[in-house]
């Protein structure tokens, strides 16, 4: 097996707008499964770091653990990374964002890790939207351990064991929409057209963007009666619309066709333009929540930007934290002295 | 697009660009994995069996493998191709007893005229099919032009020999060296079944025009010849200051031949620009490298005699101009013509054809540049019996393309001789073999090296310098001729896809290198190649086009800079992508 991908890229590949090369963002080669829906996601990741001229170095990646876990090693390899305790991502990117809010944070989980394990933390960081990219790889079952039905697993769906799935599946996007995430998407490994906007469109929000991603596993879920393989997926995903992220600073050129039926300014200016047919309105809650709903009972998965906030105040404005990185804050203002202490304590007495 | 036909031995043929770029198409990437392998005496035959003389190529082929080779278009120099197969030669173990011997005699007589590179491959393709092979030289011993005219410190008299031997030491073979051919026709009532014509285009050009010609005639010299008569020792000095006239390969050889014998300033003067010199690249810098400068756009206005004696020569300063279709004219600049002083000139601005041997009575039909009529594919003249391969055929060129016509001519030989139709030509060989070993492992060496194309030592200059038989370029070492090996991106292991295995997961198009790889949507090939990751800006190279897979997209490659890394393949959950290597092989007529 090659452990070490050639150095040569194409010749006429071209640099982003901070003079990197796609080949910046990239990372060790992966040593998950040939045809594991992961490597995709990370490619996508790439994709969108390149595309947006986001500067590795400014990058933070965390994880848990798990197969999905594992992939930040494979991509953004000049950026910072955290590998954490299963199921604690938010917990140390909660951490992290606090001691510096000027990184872009991006977690990288599983069904596994946020489903199960880690339902609880993943509950609190949406509802006290953190800024950052939360990026479900969702592929239905426990892949590190041999490929157990997991809580995002389908009624009825059949794993490669053969068993159908007894349980209720969790869905993570209704979830998170539930506990106020304020940007939620879907989308599928094997389909970067839809995915790579949505993550620069995550990466450009401010606050908690989670995207759940069906990611098939191909060694233990990617069989005819499972519900996350990659024939499923294909045949049932239904998009909410087609996307096009347009970041700002960026002159809005005619290259995508007009009528476009939802124009979202975010935050940091940048647009999305929605392309399409339903009734559903991406900025409102329960719109989506409906949608998604309606579309499960259909038995189709209903992928695509399902909700967000574009009016969204991340946990640092909620907290009203100070505004720079603790590591650029002097002395003086980490730890004004005893007469500050005694005014404090004067003010409340 | 249509569904790429891969079983057209054309696709993956032109894939090969080093292979298909040779006239002879050596199965380089082949041969150069046995270099790797430390199996020389392999590596030479797979060289012998396609180009003949594989020691002397490996000093002296005008290369065009090397431009065609895929490492060009991905880093700044293609792998040394030329100078591995070298190392094949110099390594190599006794081969006689792997050559193939006299065949059972079929009765059929066959001449040869000219003892160079075509005639001796007619005569090592024909040998073991029972032909009775008569070969006539007018020098002492065979090799023709790449006797007489390349010099012994770029290829030693003992390679020469060596090679040579393996031909003309054949049974069949009866060499009749010192004997000049002065008539087809008196060859022709020697009751031959069939002749061929190897006698090259012995013909150096002159300036017979130019004021002081004449008068100087005792120190100017017509290149080819004057290399010759170094060659065969009847010459072994030279004046002092040497000029030599010309800019390709000859004049080349000339310059460094006169450093040798006793120029001590030598000079080539050329009339174009230098980068439009015709010599190859490297002969340029082995020139300068030993001290010749070489004076570009100065066009020849006269030899200059004082008291009968020549001693220099005056140029017009020229400027190229190209006009729209990029034709080049040479324009006076205006300025004094320009004085060269010297005690010689050698001439080294051409070569031609000639054939006054050839009676019109022989029913050979010659066109307006003196060439003889052939059909193209054949190599047969308007007389059926006779045949033409080399530089005699379509006029100069060099040695591998002389072999390969000579492998064509042979085989339009035997089916002469064997009434049979000469318009049906053999098929290649082909052969497509998987290299899987296991789930992630080939049989070939896929990781691609990073070095940087490796420098061939050269001899001490000044040794060099003070003789003529020291050969200049040492060869790679075999340590050295190891890792140049590894640089070959074993384009010859292609990237077969199966379209019925595909389960469209994007592995392979997230893990290529290069971004070769596209899942799209059909459409004509001129839409379809800016469309994909990377454009396909190169129209000379093919795109891989599958049929429609299941989501109606097809998947559409770029071979342009695949670096057959195998990625793809390992990175393929289902075994859709396969390496396999393709060995293309030119039908000889010894296998017919």
């Amino acid at each position: 097996m090659s452990y070490i991908r050639p150095s040569f890229r194409h010749p006429n590949a071209e640099a982003n707008t901070k003079g990197f090369t796609r080949q910046d963002y990239e990372g060790a080669l992966s040593t998950l499964c040939a045809g594991c829906g992961h490597d995709s996601v990370s490619s996508a990741i790439i994709q969108s770091c390149f595309e947006l001229g986001v500067e590795p170095h400014r990058v933070a990646k965390i994880s848990g653990i798990g197969c999905s876990s594992k992939t930040p090693t494979y991509f953004l390899g000049k950026s910072h990374g955290f590998n954490s305790v299963h199921g604690r991502m938010p917990s140390v990117a909660t951490g992290a964002s606090m001691a510096n809010r000027d990184l872009l944070y991006v977690g990288v989980s599983g069904d596994g890790d946020s489903a199960s394990i880690g339902l609880g933390q993943f509950g609190h960081i949406a509802r006290r939207n953190l800024n950052m990219s939360y990026i479900v790889e969702n592929n239905g079952c426990y892949g590190l351990t041999k490929g157990q039905d997991s809580a995002t697993t389908d009624i009825g769906s059949k794993s490669k064991k053969g068993e159908p799935n007894p349980y209720e599946p969790i869905d993570l996007c209704a979830l998170a929409l539930q506990l106020g995430a304020t940007f939620v998407a879907r989308s599928f490994s094997g389909d970067k057209e839809q995915l790579v906007p949505l993550i620069k469109a995550a990466m450009s929000h401010n606050g908690f963007a989670f995207i759940d991603v069906i990611s098939p596993c191909v060694t233990f879920n990617n069989t005819a009666a499972s519900s996350k393989g990659y024939e499923f997926a294909r045949d049932h995903m239904e998009a909410t619309g087609k996307i096009d992220f347009v970041p700002v600073r960026s002159e809005i050129t005619a290259n995508y066709p007009a009528g476009f039926s939802q124009e979202i300014t975010l935050h940091d200016g940048s647009v999305i333009h929605l392309y399409k047919d339903g009734k559903l309105d991406c900025t409102d809650r329960r719109s989506a929540l409906n949608a998604i709903s309606e579309y499960s009972e259909k038995g189709q998965v209903l992928t695509g930007l399902l909700y967000v906030d574009p009016d969204s105040r991340d946990f640092h404005n909620i907290q009203q934290t100070v505004r720079q990185p603790l590591n650029s804050l002097a002395e003086i203002e980490l730890c004004p002295g005893s007469r500050a202490l005694a005014a404090i304590n004067a003010s409340l007495r | 697009m249509k569904p790429t036909n891969i079983s057209k031995p054309d696709y993956f043929h032109k894939v090969v660009d080093c292979q298909h770029a040779c006239p002879a198409h050596t199965p380089v990437p082949e041969y150069i994995r046995l270099i790797a392998a430390q199996r020389y005496t392999d590596a030479y035959m797979v060289n012998w069996e396609s180009n003949v003389f594989p020691g002397v190529l490996g000093r002296t082929c005008d290369r065009p493998c090397e431009p065609a080779c895929r490492r060009g278009r991905v880093e700044d120099e293609p792998v040394a191709i030329c100078r591995l197969k070298r190392v094949a030669a110099d390594n190599k173990d006794d081969i006689t007893s792997l050559l193939p011997a006299a065949g059972p005699k079929n009765g059929k007589k066959l001449a040869l005229i000219g003892a160079g590179p075509a005639s001796l491959t007619v005569a090592r393709d024909l040998s073991p099919l029972g032909y009775e092979i008569h070969v006539y030289d007018e020098n002492a011993k065979g090799g023709g032009f790449m006797r007489s005219q390349i010099p012994s410190f770029r290829l030693p008299d003992e390679v020469l020999d060596e090679e040579v031997g393996y031909i003309t030491d054949n049974k069949a073979v009866t060499t009749f060296y010192n004997t000049r051919v002065d008539s087809l026709r008196a060859m022709l009532d020697k009751d031959y079944d069939a002749v061929f014509v190897g006698s090259g285009a012995p013909k150096g050009r002159d300036l017979p025009n130019l004021p002081g010609r004449k008068e100087g005639a005792d120190n100017i010299h017509i290149g080819i010849d004057w290399l010759a008569s170094v060659a065969f020792e009847h010459r072994s000095s030279v004046g002092k200051k040497v000029i030599v006239l010309g800019g390709g390969n000859t004049a080349m050889d000339c310059c460094r031949t006169a450093r040798r014998i006793g120029g001590a300033e030598v000079k080539v003067i050329v009339r174009s620009p230098f980068a439009d010199m015709k010599a190859s690249p490297w002969e340029k810098d082995d020139a300068v490298a030993e001290d010749i400068p070489i004076v570009d756009n100065h066009t020849p206005l006269e030899f200059v005699i004082e008291e009968g004696k020549l001693v220099g020569m005056r140029f017009d300063k020229v400027r190229a101009e190209y006009d729209q279709k990029n034709r080049r004219k040479l324009v006076s600049t205006g300025e004094e013509p320009a004085f060269y002083p010297c005690d010689e000139v050698l001439v080294a601005i051409g070569q031609e054809n000639s054939f006054p041997w050839i009676e019109s009575e022989t029913d050979i039909e010659f066109d307006n540049w003196g060439l003889p009529t052939l059909n193209k594919e054949t190599f047969q003249s308007t007389n059926s019996q006779v045949f033409f391969g080399g530089d005699s055929a379509f006029g100069p060129e060099n040695i591998i393309t002389a072999v390969a016509q000579a492998h064509q001519a042979a085989i339009s030989i035997d089916l002469f001789c064997q009434g049979e139709d000469l318009g049906v030509r053999p098929a290649p060989t082909t052969n497509l073999v998987s290299q899987k070993m296991g789930i992630h492992e080939w049989s070939y060496s896929n990781a691609v090296d990073n070095e940087q194309r490796f420098k061939v030592p050269h001899a001490d200059k000044a040794a060099a310098l003070g003789d003529r038989l020291l050969e200049v370029e040492l060869g790679f070492s075999t340590a050295t001729g190891f890792e140049e090996a590894q640089r070959c991106l074993n384009c010859d292991v292609q990237t077969v896809f199966s379209e019925a295995l595909c389960i469209e997961c994007d592995a392979c198009t997230d893990i290529c290198p290069t971004d070769c790889i596209n899942f799209i949507d059909n459409a004509k090939e001129a839409e379809l190649r800016p469309q994909l990751r990377m454009p396909a800006q190169n129209l000379e190279q093919d795109l891989y086009v599958s049929s429609d897979l299941p989501t109606g997209r097809v998947m559409v490659k770029d071979e342009d800079v695949c670096l057959h890394c195998g990625l793809c393949a390992e990175r393929c959950p289902t075994s859709a992508w396969d390496m396999q290597q393709f060995l293309y092989q030119v039908t000889k007529a010894s296998q017919l």
